[in-house]
């Protein structure tokens, strides 16, 4: 029950292949995720490192968590996060993000570059600069 | 249909054309990625003129857009039977205007990838938020209208019934698009020459003479290139429809000279004193307003009298007038000279940048094609059904 | 169990729906903490200024300099595209519609302060297509860079020409950078946020601060016993422009 099967497999030959050829491409050679270094002064100087939230909530949310933050910063004048332990924090990428975190290179954009992601975030907010 | 837009007997000469509109889109897109690359700067615009020749040609083109109702409401409210056969004609102008229209006000964004925040954040306060809603559906009114119509003509069926409910919305619609683009300007605090009411009324004056004048050109091109003829009546009430919008619209460019000058409030009479006389020193577009004076008056002076009015090729000139006055009037002088006296007292130039300049050009090309194509398809069909009329005729005398 | 071809391509269709989103899921999941404002925050309803010509005289640069430097305000060096928060300009020029043929010519060129006047009834508010400009509530006309579209209707709405547009990137620009606050980035529009980053931290507007002898006084409207109130009941003070009904909250002792 198959009309012009030969066209329809031909095609579907194609099809698959220029569909997996960037896989096809990179077979065998996967990049390795990149390791997020935590070595930088602040964190060293900390006993335990330890971020406002845990880690896999931080890693898969972070970006939204920020989303959040600037919503309540600029447009709700809330300034400060209490998390579930009721520590708190001034919400700011610039000053308490980056402050711990200033390896931007090794700690955000390795990941970003990994993932291919280009968050705009650092046309406006001023990294820290590179500690030699 | 729409294989009519591009294979059915194409001239090689239509492909020349398209393709020299391609260029000029192309050239256009270029200096765009320039502008976003580097920002606004490489345009004329500045902190006092913060719109320029980008918003003016919107609001001009939006005015087009609206145009379309002066045949759709006489045809279908009043039955005038002329406008029949050309209603489609000025349902494509309209699509192409309203893109236009669109990327004129994209190109004019400090942010154009965060377009859709005037629709994840709708703000009913703002009027460009309304324009962008009802230039949105004025869009895909006339889209869905113009296809509907002309298909059902290639089938040579009637138009399903819904359609005539779409054109009925359409005619308020039409007058709202200019109503809400003239409430973006005439009512901000300060700026005394957009401070009136009577810019709305004054946007769809001028558009309903701007507009036909502009179909008049399109249905004589269509004639001399395609053998597609209008028809001389149809013409004819286009011609006193801009007679008339063409007076009202002097007439209330003229009024605000009295109440400028007769009231001698300094913030009224300074941007008519800047545009037409010079003032503070600066005088950079008087001589393109009396450009726009002359051309005006001829326009009317071709347009009042039966004779000329009558006659191609003085009707020709009279609409090249409207087209080309009205463009200075709104499309460059209004916007402008609205920002050159700035918060401040002082009178600040414009001159465009070479990029703005070429991006404008592009957008141009682009509508003229979208409009090419569009009449292409519209011309395929009228032909193929006069032919079928034609011959229908012949076989019924035949029987006779 | 009988499944047939159609069935089995629906059950599929949904399955591998499933696995689409499921990675998205987390994300949805919510996000964990509470907001607050800053304690040591100063608190007000309707922030306002006066600013007292007489007293700022010798400071006025110094302001200026405490302002831009504090939000990274960029020094573009041209009129077309300049960029500022507090700039200064001749009484003639900041209240043009108050000046006459005959005025004292010391006077007409006086360089006065000049900032958003954070109108209590905002023209450029009204303007604003994705709210990205908004009145606080505590009363200052805010900006969200994150949300502007550069679309310049505010510079068209308001009346005193204290917004400015990113024609370019403004980075190049900034002298020093202060890592403390962001810059903006080109195509968005700025001005002016009564140092509501300061308040939050319990300090005044850097350019009252940098006022020494008083010259700029900060306070809430609201509260009859600010000094700003006490001022407005005491002096003779004046606002720019105040017939266009936008209700500018930076009043000025001449």
């Amino acid at each position: 029950m198959m009309f012009n099967s030969r066209n329809i497999i031909i095609g579907l030959i194609i099809f698959v292949g220029i569909f997996t050829f960037p896989f096809v491409l990179s077979a065998g050679k996967a990049n390795e995720a990149p390791k997020l270094s935590l070595d930088t002064p602040v964190i060293n100087e900390l006993g335990t490192e330890e971020c406002l939230l845990d880690t896999e909530y931080m890693r898969s949310n972070h970006m939204q968590l920020l989303a959040d933050w600037k919503v309540e910063v600029v447009r709700n004048g809330n300034r400060v996060f209490v998390n579930d332990e009721g520590r708190e924090f001034n919400m700011s990428l610039q000053n308490t993000c980056l402050e711990c975190h200033s390896n931007k290179e090794e700690f955000c954009d390795a990941c970003h570059t990994y993932a291919e992601v280009d968050p705009n975030c650092w046309d406006c907010h001023v990294a820290p600069e590179v500690v030699k | 249909m729409l294989e009519k837009a591009l294979i059915k007997e194409s001239k090689r000469m239509f492909w020349y054309w398209i393709i020299f509109l391609v260029v000029l889109a192309g050239v256009g897109f270029n200096s765009y990625l320039h502008q976003l690359n580097q920002g606004l700067t490489v345009t004329g615009l500045s902190r006092d003129i913060s719109w320029g020749l980008y918003i003016g040609q919107f609001t001009f083109f939006v005015g087009v857009a609206a145009s379309a109702v002066m045949l759709v409401l006489p045809y279908y409210l009043h039955n005038v039977k002329e406008f029949g056969r050309i209603t489609v004609v000025g349902e494509f102008l309209a699509v192409s205007a309203v893109i236009m229209c669109m990327l004129f006000i994209i190109v004019d964004m400090g942010m154009p990838m965060r377009v859709l925040n005037m629709f994840l954040y709708p703000t009913l306060n703002s009027p460009m938020f309304w324009d962008a809603t009802v230039l949105t559906g004025y869009l895909l009114l006339n889209i869905f209208i113009g296809w509907n119509v002309l298909e059902a003509e290639n089938k040579g069926v009637n138009p399903p019934k819904w359609v005539k409910t779409l054109i009925l919305i359409s005619i308020p619609w039409a007058v709202s698009i200019h109503t809400v683009t003239a409430f973006l300007y005439a009512g901000l605090p300060s700026r005394h020459y957009w401070l009136t009411a009577l810019i709305a009324p004054k946007f769809l004056a001028s558009a309903f003479a701007t507009g036909p004048a502009l179909l008049i050109l399109i249905c004589f091109m269509l004639k001399k290139f395609t053998g597609f003829d209008a028809g001389k009546k149809a013409i004819q009430k286009l011609a006193l429809i801009i007679t008339y919008a063409m007076c009202i619209s002097i007439f209330m460019v003229a009024v605000e000279f009295f109440t400028a000058f007769f009231s001698q409030v300094p913030g009224h009479m300074v941007t008519l004193q800047y545009l037409f006389m010079g003032a503070h020193g600066h005088g950079q577009f008087v001589a393109i307003m009396w450009v726009f004076v002359v051309l005006a008056v001829l326009a009317l002076v071709l347009l009042i009298p039966r004779k000329t009015r009558e006659n191609d090729r003085t009707l020709i000139i009279a609409c090249i007038a409207v087209f080309v006055s009205m463009f200075i009037e709104k499309g460059l002088t209004f916007v402008i000279g609205g920002l050159s006296e700035n918060p401040f007292g002082e009178i600040t130039p414009y001159i465009p940048g070479i990029h703005e300049i070429l991006i404008s050009i592009g957008i141009w090309a682009l509508g003229i094609m979208i409009a090419s194509l569009f009449y292409k398809m519209v011309v395929s069909v009228k032909r193929e059904s006069d032919f079928a009329n034609a011959s229908f005729n012949k076989q019924e005398m035949r029987d006779c | 169990m009988n499944i047939n071809r159609r069935k089995f391509l629906k059950v599929g269709g949904v399955l591998a729906l499933g696995l689409s989103i499921a990675p998205v899921s987390g994300v949805l999941a919510g996000v964990k903490g509470k907001y607050m404002p800053n304690s040591k925050a100063l608190t007000g309803k309707n922030w306002a200024m006066v600013i007292d010509m007489k007293k700022l005289d010798q400071d006025i640069d110094a302001c200026i300099t405490a302002c831009h430097k504090e939000h990274n305000v960029p020094d573009i060096g041209n009129k077309k595209e300049e960029v500022k928060w507090a700039w200064t300009d001749k009484y003639g020029h900041l209240f043009h519609d108050n000046k006459h043929e005959y005025m004292n010519e010391e006077m007409e060129h006086k360089d006065f302060l000049a900032l958003c006047n954070h109108c209590e009834n905002p023209a450029c508010v009204r303007v604003c297509p994705t709210q990205a400009t908004f009145k606080s509530k505590d009363g200052i006309v805010m900006m969200d860079y994150h949300r502007c579209i550069g679309c310049r209707y505010c510079m068209a709405g308001c009346p005193y020409g204290a917004r400015s547009f990113n024609f370019k990137d403004p980075r190049p620009f900034i002298e020093e950078t202060n890592p403390a606050y962001p810059t903006r980035t080109k195509g968005v529009v700025e001005k002016c946020n009564f140092c509501v980053e300061r308040l939050a931290k319990g300090l005044i507007p850097a350019c009252a601060e940098a006022s020494k002898n008083g010259g700029i006084l900060f306070g809430d409207l609201e509260d009859p016993n600010s000094e700003v109130r006490k001022i407005l009941d005491t002096q003779f003070t004046v606002q720019r422009r105040p017939s266009l009904g936008t209700k500018p909250k930076v009043f000025y002792i001449l």
